[in-house]
């Protein structure tokens, strides 16, 4: 029965993947494409329900035999992954339809490749992280290149995949050398060790740089720009959203239960890691013209702001993240919405800022939209994203890294440079040729809707989801004894 | 009286769900100027009922629960002493605002109203915020309708400008937003058994007392921020850009609120919580007072844009403030409180009236005038009372705050030195020169251009938007103590408090533990040698 019980906690992920095979076998059968994405929102919103469910209520547990766990930061993290999931399934519909390349393929792969996420960010032992982690990226490889014709997006999957197998490599040979060091997978076991051998900090640095690559953080970052330009829109915003969260609860999970010991002395390579992430990320995104690659930088900045969080590693700290990856996701999924609203009504090369020109005023809930999502990135109050860095920030004065956060409010500072020269041609220049924007389906500009919603919300009143992520880092939450 | 408190903070936001469903412009319009007009006559019984004998206690005070978990971060919102007149200006103002903005505004209306009402709030919540996190948030949310007024509304140039607006402001605050957050720490530590603390009644209360090295850090973070928002030479070449480009109705919130903001920064949160960097800072910052006194002076002579020129008499204008404030003595920080008022009020007015002459003739050249006043009579009186309220004239507001200034620059312990004041009074003269200098040239002599024969003169709605200016203008120039005594006994309190927090942080420091700098800055022997002499006595 215990196998029944854990079934039953593990209820999204299984719900997902059901919900994947189903759509997959539907797409042999030569069903419609909108029968089949209306399947996939089916299983999904099951999938969300049960998921905010278990984000209020799940108890904190292991699940099948200490390989993954439930409740607080799995919970949580699920709930992120599945409600992004949503979203991007929605914009990806109406998204391929409009550029003409409406593959059915897309579902089944954005189905399997949550599945990963969801492993991976409820993973507590790290070969589960690991599957979690290959089921994702190799989900996410064939997904940025889904339009097949598209050299761009060709390219894309195949660099994301070859420097993304030779990071695995990294991951693996990472725990190979923790289990020699430690004598096991499992995460508590490895939290328990504390003699750091040059095996042990081998392992670690391993595994670390697997991560800091998933993730994109500077110097592991090369990838990023060309894979989310040249992925379709609403698939990049997955990516930079959904995986990152995935990959971010892992790394808050390794670090916390598997490596207190390491986490203690690394403050000084994350913080460093942090600065050149935020510094680099901010600076080469003020120097893009196209909006898409603009936003690809953007999100690597905006990892560097969740290393400070990292770097600070208390409680507030890992509060702050996830927090963070909440925020991020909304606002980002949005603002990649609204650019793959734009960019359908024409071809994939609108993407220029010079193309948006006075766009603001052609759909003006759409311009809105766009400039509330935008301005959430650059943190301003009383968004979500300023809350996000807020607590990021404190976190790390708190834990008196006073220098980094000093950078770290100078880059954001810079940020909102390339933030607000978006608005400035949305609102502020005249459109040189006349552009037709099509009417947005009404789906498709209230799932936007929501998002914005949400972060305003969150950015007001976040006193609710900041005491439920505080829990899970106030001793009792993680209290995981194997 | 709380919630008539919250109701007027957030009543602007009404007209915001409104506009959404309006879409004629008319409409528009009248909604604004309803609901800009409600939220004065609601904010009237708060003047009526201030218990002004207890002004150094905050009163109407709204206080929620954490906003954050585990960080002590309240809503917390009312006003005092410090707040009260200029909390009363921002509502006042609003409904002469929409009025200004009636004709000139023809494209995007409804945004427009939109962002007027979005500033409104977030100033009046910059102003009732009794949180630090809570200031911030109101201090930044009034920059994004800021931004797109200027970038949507505003003249030629309107895109660098504005983005120069929102880069310099936010570079400031987002510094100052650090130093916030460690005294956030530090002070949960020291008075809040470990919890994260911005609650200011706590913060500039004297048990919370900041050693002197952090004190200068922060002082110089929290500082940058204001200075840059006041703005103070040399931190203010954003201003006359932003000002110039600015729709008159942005430019009228901005030189009489938001510059305001600075000001009141700096003596909110400088003063009580770092008052010794304040008192050693002191003579410096009145040195760039001073200089920014003489210096935007000097520049707004030689302008040959009006609206430039009145630009840059803000900076002018602003320095005297600033000298007051630093001062630190009763009469010089009534001075600046007052004159933050009279600013509004007198700078407000003449951008208004450039407005008015730019809505007829489309420009604003000094050169393209001439004769004016036989043409535009009442346009030139109500252009000369703000003339002279801007200049100082005995008998109207001007006068009352910079006399207050100079009087306690000249006697000021902390300054200690009588040539600021000395310096500082040229400005009055400077005034003086630039403002009627530019008067003449606008307003008299012989029509040169015969496009000017045909200017209308001011309609109804612009005589009764001005009217209500004028009276205040007269009315502090006259009885000025009916609106000093808001403020009156706060400034007291604070200076003393603030007098006494130094000396005990003083006392209590050990000064073979400081820095050699920080020893040389704060003088810690002698003074410590002198603290104790009088002790002993």
């Amino acid at each position: 029965m215990e196998i029944l019980n854990d079934l039953l906690n593990y209820l999204p992920a299984a719900i997902v993947a059901v919900g994947g095979l189903v759509v997959m076998m539907m797409d042999g059968y030569k069903a419609k494409s909108r029968l089949i994405y209306q399947t996939t929102m089916f299983f999904l919103a099951g999938a969300l329900v049960i998921a905010t469910y278990d984000l209020l209520y799940q108890e904190v547990g292991t699940l099948f035999s200490d390989m993954a766990a439930s409740g607080s930061t799995a919970a949580f993290g699920t709930f992120i992954v599945v409600f992004g999931t949503f979203f991007t399934v929605i914009l990806t519909h109406d998204y391929l339809i409009g550029v003409k390349h409406n593959y059915p393929q897309v579902y089944p792969l954005l189905m399997f490749c949550t599945v990963g996420m969801i492993v991976l960010a409820t993973a507590n032992d790290l070969v589960t992280v690991f599957i979690g982690l290959e089921t994702m990226s190799i989900s996410l490889y064939a997904l940025a290149g889904i339009i097949r014709d598209k050299q761009l997006g060709v390219e894309s999957a195949l660099k994301y995949f070859i420097l993304g197998a030779f990071s695995t490599g990294f991951f693996l040979y990472g725990i190979a050398l923790l289990y020699g060091a430690t004598g096991s997978t499992n995460l508590s076991e490895i939290g328990a060790y504390t003699d750091g051998s040059m095996i042990y900090w081998g392992g670690v640095s391993m595994l670390l740089v697997a991560f800091f690559f998933k993730i994109s953080a500077v110097p592991f970052h090369m990838w990023t720009p060309d894979v989310y330009t040249g992925s379709p829109t609403t698939i990049t915003a997955y990516m930079s959203t959904a995986s990152k969260t995935a990959a971010i609860v892992a790394l808050v999970l390794i670090l916390e239960r598997a490596l207190p010991y390491a986490a203690d002395q690394i403050t000084s390579t994350m913080a460093i890691i942090a600065i050149m992430t935020m510094v680099l990320g901010n600076t080469v995104a003020m120097v893009q013209d196209n909006v898409k690659r603009m936003l690809a930088y953007s999100s690597i900045a905006h990892v560097g702001y969740l290393l400070v969080g990292l770097a600070a590693g208390t409680d507030l700290g890992f509060t702050a993240v996830l927090y963070y990856l909440l925020a991020y996701s909304l606002m980002n999924i949005g603002a990649f919405g609204v650019v793959a609203y734009y960019e359908k009504n024409h071809d994939v090369h609108f993407n220029n800022i010079e193309s948006y020109a006075g766009l603001g005023y052609k759909q003006p809930l759409m311009g809105i939209l766009l400039s509330v999502f935008l301005l959430s990135l650059a943190g301003i109050p009383p968004l979500a994203g300023f809350i996000g860095k807020y607590l990021v920030f404190a976190a790390a004065v708190e834990a008196g890294l006073i220098n980094l956060v000093i950078i770290g409010v100078l880059a954001s500072a810079a940020s909102a440079y390339f933030y607000l020269r978006v608005m400035v041609y949305l609102y502020f220049k005249e459109s040189k040729e006349p552009v037709k924007l099509m009417k947005p389906l009404r789906v498709y500009s209230f799932s936007l809707v929501v998002l914005a919603v949400l972060t305003l919300y969150f950015g007001i009143l976040p006193a609710g989801i900041t005491e439920l992520i505080a829990s899970y880092f106030s001793g009792n939450g993680l209290a995981i004894v194997p | 009286m709380e919630t008539l408190l919250n109701i007027t903070i957030y009543l602007p936001l009404l007209a915001l769900v409104a506009f959404m469903f309006v879409k004629n412009d008319n409409a528009i319009r009248w909604i604004a100027l309803i609901v800009t007009s409600l939220t004065f006559a609601v904010s009237l019984p708060l003047i009526f009922n201030f218990d002004s004998a207890n002004s150094h206690i905050a009163q109407y005070v709204t206080e929620s629960g954490p906003l954050l978990f585990g960080l002590d971060v309240n809503y917390i919102v009312g006003l005092d002493g410090l707040s009260l007149l200029l909390f009363m200006l921002t509502t006042f103002l609003g409904p002469i605002v929409v009025l200004s903005a009636w004709t000139s505004v023809k494209k995007h209306v409804g945004a427009f109203f939109a962002m007027l009402m979005l500033l409104q709030t977030g100033s009046l919540g910059v102003f009732a915020s009794l949180d630090l996190i809570l200031f911030y948030i109101f201090f930044e949310l009034t920059l994004i309708p800021m931004y797109f007024l200027i970038g949507i509304w505003g003249g030629a140039d309107r895109i660098a400008a504005t983005i120069k607006f929102f880069i310099y402001t936010l570079v400031g605050s987002l510094i100052m937003l650090v130093a916030l957050v460690y005294v956030g720490f530090d002070a949960g530590n020291a008075v809040n058994d470990g919890v994260f603390i911005t609650d200011w009644r706590v913060l500039s209360g004297p048990e919370y007392q900041i050693g002197l090295v952090e004190q200068t850090w922060l002082f110089l973070a929290f500082s940058l921020a204001f200075f840059i928002k006041v703005p103070l030479f040399p931190f203010h070449t954003w201003l006359p850009y932003a000002h110039t480009e600015a729709p008159t109705a942005g430019s009228v919130v901005l030189a009489a609120v938001m510059l305001k903001m600075g000001t009141y920064g700096l003596i909110r949160f400088c003063l009580p919580m770092f008052p010794n960097a304040m008192v050693e800072f002191a003579p410096y910052v009145a040195l760039l007072a001073v200089i920014g006194i003489i210096y935007g002076a000097l520049v707004a002579m030689v302008q040959k844009d009006v609206k430039k020129l009145v630009a840059y008499s803000s900076v002018s204008h602003l320095g005297f403030v600033v000298l007051g404030l630093f001062a630190l003595n009763t009469i010089g920080v009534q001075g600046a409180i007052i004159q933050m008022i009279n600013h509004g009020l007198s700078t407000g007015a003449l951008f208004l009236i450039v407005g008015m002459i730019y809505d007829r003739r489309h420009t604003r050249q000094i050169s393209d005038f001439g004769g004016l006043a036989g043409v535009i009579p009442v346009f030139a009186v109500f252009f000369m009372i703000a003339t002279f309220s801007s200049i100082g004239l005995p008998g109207l507001n001007g006068f009352v705050g910079e006399f207050l200034i100079l009087m306690g620059a000249f006697t000021s312990e902390t300054l200690d030195n009588i040539w600021f004041a000395i310096f500082g009074t040229t400005g009055v003269i400077l005034a003086a020169v630039y403002m009627l200098w530019m008067f003449q040239r606008v307003m008299f002599g012989p029509i040169k251009h015969e496009e000017n024969k045909n200017i209308k003169d001011l309609n109804a709605r612009e005589i009764g938007l001005l009217v209500p200016v004028m009276i205040f203008i007269v009315w502090i120039g006259i009885r000025p103590t009916h609106f000093t005594q808001f403020s009156e006994h706060q400034v007291n309190v604070l200076l003393e408090e603030a007098a006494q927090k130094k000396n005990e942080i003083l006392m209590s420091t050990n000064p073979a533990e400081l820095p050699s700098w920080a020893n040389k800055l704060y003088k810690v022997e002698i003074n410590l040698a002198e603290l104790k002499g009088d002790n002993n006595e």
